[in-house]
């Protein structure tokens, strides 16, 4: 069964936190995004091995973009 | 030849230095430090503070009424109304209207969160300010530059500098003022409540927004027109997508060149003779009077609409009506971060924090109307 990390907000992605094929626990900061001048951090929503990751450094995401997949 | 060296040493400003004038130099510093050193709002307060010292330099003339450099960028850009309404262009261009459309409802925390604004009004006439000063007052909890700086050239041009610096200092403590008054007024659990999301938003929507808006609060407050509709064609632009040179001008070149001549000639309203009065020290406590019970004001109206309403207003959210854009949505989030990390609340409010924009603006207008 697998989770995705979905996106709060938009914003940049300044910070990726985890790799392909680690082992997360729920609340891990996955990722940080910038926006408005502020770092927000967006955290695992359960434990798992993170199956894929569909952003790099730098990239602007909307609200609701999956930017990882994590198997339960 | 004597003569002429001697005539020149005496036009020497030196020696028609006053007391205030040092203490002029004094603040214009301070500001200078706190703009450089702290980051308060540095793209106003540093040339409000160099201005100052500007005004309080003898014989320069700099603000000569009719001669002076500074007077010409104070006359032309300020007297005429001409800067503040082209900043609103660069503000419409830089502000999304979508958090507010997607979430319309927030408008009202926009509107509730100028109650401080009129509770500083009452306040400062109680203590016998006239009714163009009370205004003038009453609208730096409005938290918006431009739109004090819009009022007081109206109304009371004699206070144009001590509420601009007000009004920016502030704005630059919304970190510090506002955490306290949020935290007691919620509950721990109306801290907590997620925001449903709201609904999405389309592009034909966003392009009529700033057109219907100019339309209905033009023919309301027709007061309110340059500052108005200067935002909502900024809006346009940038929403239209179709015009990205006009709105990168708007948002970039356009705004950072007026910015300057906004700062400096504001900054030099203040001489020794305008600023040492007794009633200016109560400039700044009512606008900060106003500031916080404007946050109050918002929190309050977002917790009585919960009593009516079954899917909740986080109560936070009013605290950014205080339309400081988009300084007091990040404390916002901020606040409600700490008591639940994963409550993503900036987003959400960015909706009131543009509508207080509006709202300042309504209220400056209703001011002009009645007064100006």
């Amino acid at each position: 069964m697998s989770e995705e990390i979905f996106a709060p907000l938009a914003g940049a992605i300044i910070a990726i936190n985890i790799e392909v094929g680690a082992t997360v626990e729920e609340d891990e900061q996955a990722f940080v995004i910038e926006a408005m001048k502020m770092e927000t951090v967006v955290y695992c929503p359960c434990d798992g091995c993170v199956k894929g990751i569909n952003v790099k450094l730098g990239d602007k995401v909307e609200e609701d973009d999956v930017l990882a997949i994590i198997d339960a | 030849m004597g003569n002429d060296l001697l005539a020149v040493f005496q036009m020497a400003g030196l020696f028609y230095l006053t007391p205030g004038m040092l203490m002029m130099w004094l603040i214009g510093s301070v500001l200078i430090y706190l703009a450089i050193a702290k980051g308060y709002e540095p793209l106003l307060l540093l040339p409000i503070g160099f201005g100052i010292i500007l005004a309080n330099l003898p014989l320069a003339g700099l603000m000569e009424p009719g001669e002076g450099l500074l007077w010409r960028f104070y006359h032309y850009g300020i007297q005429w109304e001409i800067i503040p309404p082209i900043i609103f262009l660069g503000v419409g261009a830089l502000t999304d209207f979508g958090p507010l459309l997607a979430k319309p409802v927030l408008i009202f925390l926009g509107a509730g969160a100028q109650a401080g604004v009129y509770l500083a009004f009452f306040a400062a006439r109680t203590i016998g300010f006239d009714l163009n000063e009370a205004a003038t007052i009453g609208i730096i909890g409005g938290a918006d530059g431009p739109t004090t700086i819009f009022l007081a050239t109206k109304l009371a041009p004699h206070m144009l500098g001590s509420c601009a610096v007000a009004a920016y200092s502030y704005m630059a403590l919304v970190p510090i003022l506002q955490p306290p008054v949020m935290r007691l007024l919620t509950t721990s659990r109306e801290r907590t409540i997620r925001m449903k999301k709201g609904r999405k938003v389309t592009q034909l929507e966003r392009i009529i927004f700033p057109i219907v808006a100019t339309l209905v609060i033009i023919l309301l407050v027709p007061a309110a027109a340059p500052l108005m509709a200067m935002l909502m064609l900024g809006n346009l632009f940038r929403e239209a997508k179709v015009v990205e040179r006009l709105t990168h001008a708007s948002q970039n070149e356009l705004l950072n060149i007026v910015t300057i001549f906004l700062g400096l000639p504001v900054g030099a309203t203040m001489n020794a003779e305008a600023f040492f009065k007794p009633k200016v020290i109560f400039i700044f406590l009512f606008g900060l009077v106003a500031f916080i019970v404007s946050t109050a004001a918002g929190v309050l109206l977002a917790k009585v609409m919960n009593l009516f309403r079954k899917e909740k207003i986080n109560p936070l959210l009013g605290a950014a009506g205080v339309s400081a854009v988009p300084m007091s949505a990040r404390v916002v989030h901020k606040v409600g971060a700490r008591y639940d990390k994963k409550n993503y609340l900036l987003m959400f409010a960015m909706g009131p924090n543009v509508a207080g924009v509006i709202g300042t603006v309504i209220a400056a207008g209703v001011f002009l109307t009645l007064l100006g």
